[in-house]
């Protein structure tokens, strides 16, 4: 099948407000007659559920959790981008799109992003409608800081909490429209199966997670807004819960996958601790704003800290490597999160890294402290204050911007980060790819369409700090609900699915027999030692840098990882009722299967670009090379039976409003 | 470390619970408290004994899904933390922990540790939101400007995360300290003001009508909550509710 | 046990006003019948023609008379609704803890409320009967001046060591149960304030001590002079 994006012609600026003209309308009666299942409640699968209600469609929308408040968009700390140029710093609605795509590596596609910049300004105003409690100055406006990659200030934020007020404030939305009726609430509910009748998406199986049972629910479209698969490394900054079931059931069922190996790996990570740490905690980009990251400049310094026999504080300035401000003085400590992770990982593979595993660079607040508590000083006209009363007035003003955070990497590390410098390291955080949709976000099956991180189309090979709650809402709030009218109004005359179709009973019956086989595998190792076994398979070869060799090796070991999953996994309790251990067993299946496809994604792109960075394909100075003559495409894949041998379909990608350029942050 | 675990297990709703001991070695201290219950699940699986069952999700604090009654204290014996981001250094080896689900008849029990906290999500639906439609011409965000201190407070209220701890911690089971964050972060705000009345009313009677009991001002929520919501959302929802009941016209 | 109504009637958060407002209501009930009781200090025929003079002032004056009567009201309502409260919140947890740390989070006399309050309501109708049932219904002698002998009565009662220890343990109870009510009933009314709530409960704490203070020292003085005695 040619891949058709679908994107509007006309000029760039243009595209949005036409295509949005000509969409056909449902009139509200008949919008009364069609339904829709959200799957997923965090930003994108929220204001999408309680706008589509509020046109009048009729919802149904589902999450795992025990409430829709609680999906993993609420943990994004720093962020949401926004064009309003209330800084009158040069933003404009234009920059963001260029920066957007300038940060993805070019590798996404022009019409979605422009669209995504458009609407970032309407994001705002609604949340504010709607209570959501940004942060604001002295004079009642509201306030802006800085992120990686970007030169201006345009993130909206509210304290290191940012994720959470939005997404309170979609929930609240959401909860609007259930105390009315508009939408039909199922927590503890997971997606187990999508139901294609006639090539259209139809409806879901899911589960009950309480009770165990299946239940077939049908629509007229399905939107996936399940969030990323970053759980495929088993260690990562996702909640427990994330996973790709859902997707990648679309995806076996006829929904391509595009670029699956585009994972952001975040830079400022507390490190991995110990065999038994289940989760990584990030801590906010929004800390490369004030903090200095380096390392020792020598080797036996590293090694001397390793040891624990050298503290930090001692060692000299001159004797410390800041490695990002020194190869990229024009961004500093503020490159894009790829090219700052990678950084870190070539400082500590070289021998310099600073923590027991070596796996850990300093992000220091010391300088931070100090200029703060100058300018703290002459605010306050002081007179000859000694060292340590500027440094206590320094502490206050860091602790005022970045306080929640300091106290959550104390209890996390039990080190005081205001006494000596954080330790952190990359982890994985985002995943860019996702389900290839066009440009009303509608996967290659009709009627099933996939919003937010599910999706693939605004962030090319790498996101840009405080995009992605921008983008989750941009889909959720302002582009599926006008888009899907596109694919809905031919669908006014089909009256209520039917769940009693032989392709609702095939579905559910497939789901059964996979839950039995779980339940009556009498294996002998527990689903997270399978887990944990792909997550070292993901890092170590599929991470942050990868090569021919170890991709090969990858997909080798995660198809005998596959194979030794479902003979010796052991599942103990029943089908029936609460059985965490059993649905984790079925995330894990579909993560191990979608490893495989990542580590095939990888291994045909020759090249470096964005968060994908090939061993083959660097400069000599270490700096990633991207190669648009060959590899300027979205890589879409098909599912075929074995995920290593999925079928590459490409969406070329046009680049007409910026000129295509090596990144460069130096 | 070694530590003997006493932990409330409970096959269904219907069923009944009781204390079982498990006792447990080679937990570090790097661990965080769930990492140590995947410790024991997993040997629990491997000696072939169900796993316990605990809600657990985002693992930093801010999900709100996980609960536990630690030695007598929700989220534990550490202050402004939940229970995924309380460590083993707070145990020493040899000590028993106590571990019970979140009780109250507003959060009957799923299974184990497990609880049904959906009383809140109606709490919430009964008015914790501002009635606007999505639009892309709402009024510009910046029209309103809104003094940097009520603004600071509706977010200091609004970080609530929904865990449950000041019900489980009251002695009354009382939902007061959850329900007024809410109604506090709209009504510090301009946006919230034109239904204000309503929401107080009706959030308030949702919470009588899901069987929590009363405020009796003792403030341990205060103190227990992970997030150190302030007592001061339930005066200010006291003062809202009175002078709603005063002047409502129903 | 779930409340189901709205309004000020009915609803939890009414029932917690009408306990705020009927025990500040009591509150100052405390202070005027402290101001009577600090006249026991004065001994000799001189003080009790002078503290019978009162008491019959307090039975007959139309005005005392409606206040009494507000609050035999308050005491009531305090009483009822108190107990309602108490009700509601036990059903609000059927199945408690096994292992709880109360005191890691909220003080004693905050958690016993009901139990002090219980405390204080017996001594209340142990001390209605000693003095005020006497003075309306009991056959109680006159003074030289033709007034009841409500101070004969009073003084030899706590001429009693039991009596006067009673007393002082009940409003030692007291004590407690004003160290948290009497502060949180402005919580309750919405009346919190960061720059006035420091204040209101330096005030309202000093009060819950002071007062019950003067009680004891009226009886302790009583039991230790021994007034009666003289006359």
């Amino acid at each position: 099948m040619a891949l058709d994006s679908k994107v509007p012609a006309g000029a760039i600026a243009d595209k949005w407000t036409k295509h949005k003209g000509e969409i056909p309308l449902v009139s509200p009666a008949n919008k009364r007659l069609l339904d829709i299942i959200v799957v997923g409640t965090g930003l994108a699968g929220s204001s999408a559920a309680a706008s589509l209600a509020e046109m009048g469609y009729n919802v149904k929308a589902f999450c795992f959790q025990d409430s829709p408040r609680r999906a993993h968009s609420i943990a994004a700390q720093g962020g949401i981008n926004a064009a309003k140029n209330y800084q009158n710093d040069g933003d404009s609605v234009y920059r963001l799109f260029y920066d957007t795509i300038k940060g993805g590596d070019y590798r996404s596609r022009e019409g979605n992003v422009h669209r995504l910049a458009e609407v970032s300004r309407n994001i705002i105003d609604q949340c504010v409608a709607q209570g959501v409690p940004f942060a604001r100055d002295y004079g009642g406006l509201l306030d802006n800081r800085s992120f990686g990659g970007v030169q201006v200030s345009r993130t909206f934020y509210a304290k290191g909490q940012t994720g959470q007020q939005l997404l309170l404030g979609a929930y609240s939305a959401l909860n609007r429209q259930i105390a009315k009726g508009r939408v039909k609430m199922y927590a503890r509910h997971e997606m187990q199966e999508l139901v294609v009748v006639d090539g259209k998406a139809r409806g879901i199986i899911a589960k009950n997670l309480v009770t165990g049972e299946f239940e077939r629910h049908s629509a007229h479209a399905v939107l996936l807004c399940t969030g990323g698969y970053g759980n495929v490394f088993f260690l990562s900054t996702n909640a427990m819960g994330s996973n790709v079931t859902a997707a990648w059931k679309a995806h076996r069922k006829g929904a391509y996958m595009a670029n699956p190996c585009f994972t952001q790996i975040h830079p400022t990570c507390i490190p991995v601790s110990g065999e038994n740490q289940s989760k990584l905690t990030l801590m906010s980009e929004s800390l490369r704003n004030d903090g200095r990251i380096w390392v020792p400049a020598k080797k036996e310094d590293a090694e001397a800290i390793r040891a624990g026999k050298l503290h930090p504080n001692d060692i000299a300035e001159a004797d410390r490597d800041y490695y990002l401000e020194r190869r990229y003085p024009a961004f500093g400590n503020l490159v894009p999160r790829d090219v700052a992770s990678r950084a870190a990982k070539e400082r500590c593979d070289a021998g310099y890294g600073v923590n027991k595993t070596g796996e850990a660079v300093y992000l220091d607040f010391a300088a931070a402290i100090m200029r703060f508590g100058e300018e703290e000083v002459h605010v306050k006209g002081l007179k000859n204050p000694s060292t340590a009363e500027i440094k206590a007035l320094g502490e206050k003003v860091v602790e005022s911007k970045y306080g929640n955070l300091f106290q959550m990497y104390e209890k996390i590390t039990a080190s005081n980060p205001y006494k000596e410098p954080m330790m952190i390291y990359p982890a994985v955080h985002y995943t860019m790819g996702g389900l290839w949709v066009d440009y009303n976000l509608m996967t290659t099956i009709p009627g099933c369409f996939a919003l937010g991180e599910a999706n693939f189309s605004d962030h090319g090979a790498n996101r840009l700090g405080a995009s992605a709650l921008m983008q989750g809402l941009a889909d959720g709030y302002f582009v599926a609900p006008y888009t899907v009218g596109e694919f809905l109004s031919t669908d006014i005359r089909s009256g209520k699915i039917p769940t009693d179709s032989p392709e609702f009973e095939a579905a559910e019956q497939a789901v059964r027999e996979r839950t039995e086989k779980f339940i009556n595998n009498n294996g002998t190792k527990s689903v997270d030692f399978f887990h944990k076994r792909l997550g070292k398979i993901m890092w170590n070869e599929v991470g942050m840098a990868r090569s021919e060799k170890g991709l090969k090796q990858a997909i080798a070991d995660i198809q005998a990882l596959r194979e030794e999953f479902y003979a010796d996994v052991r599942v103990l309790g029943s089908a029936n009722g609460m059985n965490p251990e059993l649905d984790k067993a079925g995330r894990v299946a579909d993560l191990i299967e979608l490893g495989e496809l990542m580590a095939k994604d990888a291994l045909e792109r020759n090249e470096s670009c964005g968060g994908h960075f090939r061993e083959e394909y660097q400069s000599p100075e270490g700096e990633a090379l991207r190669d648009d003559e060959n590899f300027a495409f979205v890589s879409a894949w098909e599912f075929t039976g074995v995920p290593a041998e999925a079928q590459l379909h490409k969406e070329e990608l046009t680049f007409e409003n910026v000129e295509l350029k090596t990144r460069s942050y130096k | 470390m070694d530590l003997t675990l006493k932990i409330w297990r409970q096959n269904g709703p219907q069923e009944k619970g009781e204390m079982k001991t498990y006792p447990i070695s080679g937990v570090e201290e790097d661990m965080s408290f769930l990492e140590m219950l995947d410790f024991l699940n997993d040997k629990l699986i491997n000696e072939g004994i169900e796993p316990v069952v605990f809600d657990h999700d985002c693992r930093e604090g801010i999900c709100g899904m996980c609960s536990l009654f630690i030695n007598g204290e929700a989220h534990g014996p550490g202050r402004k933390v939940t229970t995924c981001q309380l460590h083993m250094r707070e145990f020493k080896s040899g000590d028993t922990i106590y571990i019970e689900p979140f009780r109250a008849k507003a959060f009957p029990i799923i299974k184990d540790l497990m609880v049904d906290r959906s009383a809140f999500d109606r709490i919430q639906r009964a008015g914790g939101y501002i009635s606007v439609n999505t639009s892309g011409n709402t009024i510009d965000a910046n029209a309103i400007p809104v003094p940097k201190e009520n603004a600071d407070k509706a977010f200091d209220a609004a970080t609530c995360i929904g865990c449950g701890a000041c019900v489980a911690t009251c002695k009354n089971s009382s939902a007061m300290l959850f329900a007024s964050a809410k109604i506090s972060q709209f009504s510090l705000l301009p946006q919230g003001q034109p239904e204000a009345k309503e929401r107080v009313l009706n959030m308030v009677h949702q919470m009588d009508l899901e069987g929590f009991g009363n405020c009796t001002n003792t403030g341990a929520c205060e103190v227990e909550c992970p997030k150190g919501i302030s007592l001061e959302n339930i005066a200010r929802m006291n003062r809202d509710y009175l002078f709603a009941s005063l002047s409502s016209n129903k | 046990m779930a409340t189901t109504s709205k309004g000020l009637f009915g609803s939890s958060l009414a029932r917690k006003y009408w306990m705020a407002i009927s025990g500040l209501f009591l509150c100052t009930f405390l202070v005027g019948h402290l101001l009577g009781n600090l006249q026991l200090f004065v001994s000799g025929e001189e003080g009790k023609l002078a503290f019978n003079e009162y008491g019959h002032f307090m039975t007959t004056f139309p005005v005392v008379k409606i206040l009494s009567w507000v609050t035999y009201g308050a005491i009531f309502l305090h009483t009822v609704d108190g107990i309602m409260l108490a009700l509601q919140n036990r059903a609000a947890r059927p199945e408690g803890y096994v292992k709880e740390k109360q005191s890691a989070n909220a003080s004693w006399a905050s958690r016993k409320m009901a139990l002090l309050g219980t405390l204080t309501l017996f001594f209340i109708v142990v001390h209605m009967k000693s003095f005020w049932y006497e003075m309306h219904y009991g056959e109680l002698g006159l003074d030289a001046n033709g007034n009841k002998d409500l101070w004969s009565l009073t003084v030899k009662a706590f001429e009693q060591w039991w009596y006067a220890a009673f007393y002082v343990i009940a409003i030692t109870g007291l004590a407690f149960h004003l160290s948290h009510g009497a502060q949180s009933a402005f919580q309750t009314l919405g009346i919190n304030h960061p720059k006035y709530t420091p204040i209101i409960k330096m005030t309202m704490t000093a009060f819950a001590w002071l007062i019950p203070a003067g009680f004891v020292a009226v009886a302790v003085f009583l039991y230790v002079v021994q007034p009666g005695q003289n006359l």
